[in-house]
């Protein structure tokens, strides 16, 4: 563990003012572009973490291998390594593997051993089962069941990198200003109530979702009971885990876009219910009752990233910032503006949304042709 | 201590803040202003927080950029002018001087203000003014061109808070819900259409009597020249009073 105070407190203050920063920008035509100004932007809101977590989630990262499964492992001991390398050849057709390339950096203290895998899933699933499905079984057994062994990045074309240091540390350490991609997200991390250790750094992952998220989840116990029935098991010990496993459930399993997916994670009030015309109503109300055990109570604003598409969303009272910003097929998503403007000067719009309404980038869509108009906005307006 | 819109008579200053830790860069202001510098050029500003945070007579400050988290912060008495947006917490428990925001501002803007004036040409986030206060004759103004998010005056005790919501058509509604819940000071003006249920609970609404339109001809008149409005334009339009319904809200929520 690091010296916090030595850290992040130079100047002896009595009292640390700190929240998580996220970024995140995509540019919906899918060109890839270099990480440069990720770091720089997520590096600008530097005061936000305090060195014990730091993350990135990387879109259209692996071409060469878009077909296969890409797991990032990080290993605590080389039995751990040993065994579940032994478990991979078992369930799954390796194609190869390698160290996941660092530079080593005096920031970065007693990093684990950190490995890549691309794999085929092949005949190894039963029947019947999705190659989905069965990737997330395996990530889960891995995570519960191996010592010493946690996946955190289990999708194709993509990957998370993250670790204990400040952002650009983590990058550094990473040396993903060499990778290039068409969707990023950035996360710095001040942990509240759960420790600061290597797996619970953001973004969380199963397959290719991804989350970032700055607040704190006090539904996180009702969120986990739920998702176990689908057998999701959180094993990262930090409340955004479940968001993570919500959207996987929602999103892949489920079918249902993240309009809808919005409306359950930060529900409207009743009050406002009661006021929508009876169609709308009957949908909320539904919605409420069926998947009120994965309402996100507390703070929260989370980027939410997986193929072709970045979500931003906030709690429905905004209790946690969120600015976005466009200009021509780039979209952004930054806790300050400031960090938006330093890698792009030139927006065409910056706004604030409304709690609880999602912003939505989608590759090939331009995002002039989205409404930029709230749903409730629409709603006030119209009666 | 001058008026707030005392232009000080000392030399210009430029200060390009690319790069500079906001406690430098405060630093540098704090001695500037000691030394009766009359007006700071701030450019590139990123973020950097705090800016104005401290500072305890009058002195122009213009900020090309945008300035970070709780802009003028316990400043008392020096305007600050932002060319471009400011970010959260812009005016936090600031007790004399000026901030005018040519663009939009962030969340919680005017918290807890004791004095002096905010003008934001554009929209603000969620909770402007929460907790202004005011004593005799100090009392905080926020005065906002553009639309306001939820909770704007939550658990206001003081002070005017002004909505123009210029950006709106006719026959739009203003954003905001829960507007003045928990209020139990001051006053709020709101220009253009409100339902009901877009108010706290606490507030009652009335119409504007003739201290109302001269508060109101000073202080938009005020905004109207700092954005290039016409005052007269925007007046004519119909405004809302909201004030509190008691002074205690909650003075037997814990009383058993």
């Amino acid at each position: 563990m690091k010296e916090i105070s030595q850290m992040n407190n130079p100047y002896h203050d009595e009292k640390v003012i700190d929240a998580c920063s996220i970024f995140g920008v995509m540019d919906t035509s899918g060109r890839r572009f270099s990480g440069e100004g990720v770091i720089r932007a997520i590096a600008n809101m530097h005061l936000r973490s305090n060195g014990l977590g730091g993350g990135f989630a990387i879109y259209g990262l692996y071409p060469e291998y878009a077909e296969l499964y890409a797991f990032h492992i990080m290993y605590l001991s080389r039995q751990g390594k040993r065994q579940t390398e032994a478990f991979l050849k078992e369930r799954f057709d390796l194609v190869c593997d390698e160290e996941i390339p660092t530079r080593p950096i005096p920031a970065i203290v007693a990093p684990p051993l950190l490995w890549r895998y691309f794999l085929e899933v092949g005949q190894h699933r039963p029947q019947g089962q999705s190659d989905d499905d069965y990737v997330v079984e395996q990530v889960m057994d891995i995570n519960t069941k191996l010592q010493d062994a946690f996946v955190f990045s289990s999708g194709k074309d993509m990957g998370v990198f993250k670790g204990v240091g400040y952002p650009e540390e983590i990058a550094d350490y990473f040396c993903l200003e060499k990778y290039q991609a068409y969707l990023w997200t950035a996360h710095g991390r001040f942990p509240t109530n759960t420790p600061g250790w290597w797996g619970g750094a953001h973004p969380f992952s199963i397959l290719d979702w991804t989350v970032i998220h700055n607040g704190e989840i006090s539904s996180y116990g009702i969120n986990r009971r739920y998702l176990e029935q689908f057998g999701y098991h959180c094993t990262m010990q930090t409340d955004t885990e479940v968001v993570a496993y919500a959207v996987d459930l929602l999103m892949r399993k489920h079918g249902l876009p993240i309009e809808i997916v919005a409306k359950i994670l930060a529900p409207s009030f009743w009050t406002d219910i009661e006021r929508r015309p009876s169609g709308e109503q009957r949908l909320l109300r539904t919605l409420r009752q069926v998947y009120g055990s994965l309402l996100l109570n507390g703070p929260f604003t989370v980027i939410i990233a997986h193929q072709g598409e970045m979500i931003g969303l906030t709690d429905r009272i905004r209790l946690r910032p969120l600015t976005v910003g466009v200009r021509g097929d780039m979209l952004y998503l930054s806790s300050e503006e400031s960090a938006i403007r330093l890698v792009c000067p030139d927006l065409e719009r910056s706004w604030i949304p409304m709690g609880g309404e999602p912003i939505v980038g989608r590759l090939k869509q331009p995002l002039k042709s989205q409404s930029l108009v709230t749903a409730r906005e629409k709603a006030q307006d119209a009666d | 201590m001058g008026k707030n819109n005392t232009k000080g008579t000392g030399q210009v200053v430029k200060i390009d803040a690319s790069g500079l830790f906001y406690r430098e860069l405060n630093a540098q202001l704090k001695e500037l202003v000691a030394n009766g510098v009359g007006k700071v050029e701030l450019r590139n500003v990123y973020g950097q927080r705090y800016i104005g945070t401290d500072l305890d007579r009058p002195v122009d400050i213009e900020i090309f950029g945008v300035p970070g988290n709780d802009l003028g912060a316990f400043m008392s008495g020096p305007r600050i002018i932002v060319y471009g947006n400011a970010q959260d917490g812009c005016g936090n428990t600031m007790n004399d001087g000026e901030i005018i925001v040519h663009g939009h501002a962030g969340d919680i803007i005017g918290l807890s203000a004791r004095g002096g004036k905010i003008f934001v040409r554009d929209d603000v986030g969620y909770r402007a003014g929460i907790h202004m206060k005011e004593y005799k004759d100090r009392k905080p103004v926020l005065v906002i061109g553009g639309s306001a998010q939820d909770f704007l005056g939550e658990y206001m005790a003081g002070g005017i808070l002004i909505l123009l919501g210029l950006n709106l058509g006719k026959r739009e509604y203003l954003k905001a819900n829960f507007i003045g819940t928990g209020m139990h000071g001051g006053v709020i003006y709101l220009r253009g259409n409100v339902r009901d249920y877009q108010l706290g609970k606490e507030v009652g609404a009335a119409e504007l009597g003739e201290k109302d339109h001269q508060i109101l001809r000073e202080l938009v008149g005020k905004f109207a020249s700092h954005f290039d409005y016409d005052a007269e334009e925007i007046l004519r339009h119909k405004f809302t009073k909201l004030f509190p319904r008691w002074l205690r809200p909650y003075g037997r929520l814990y009383a058993y």
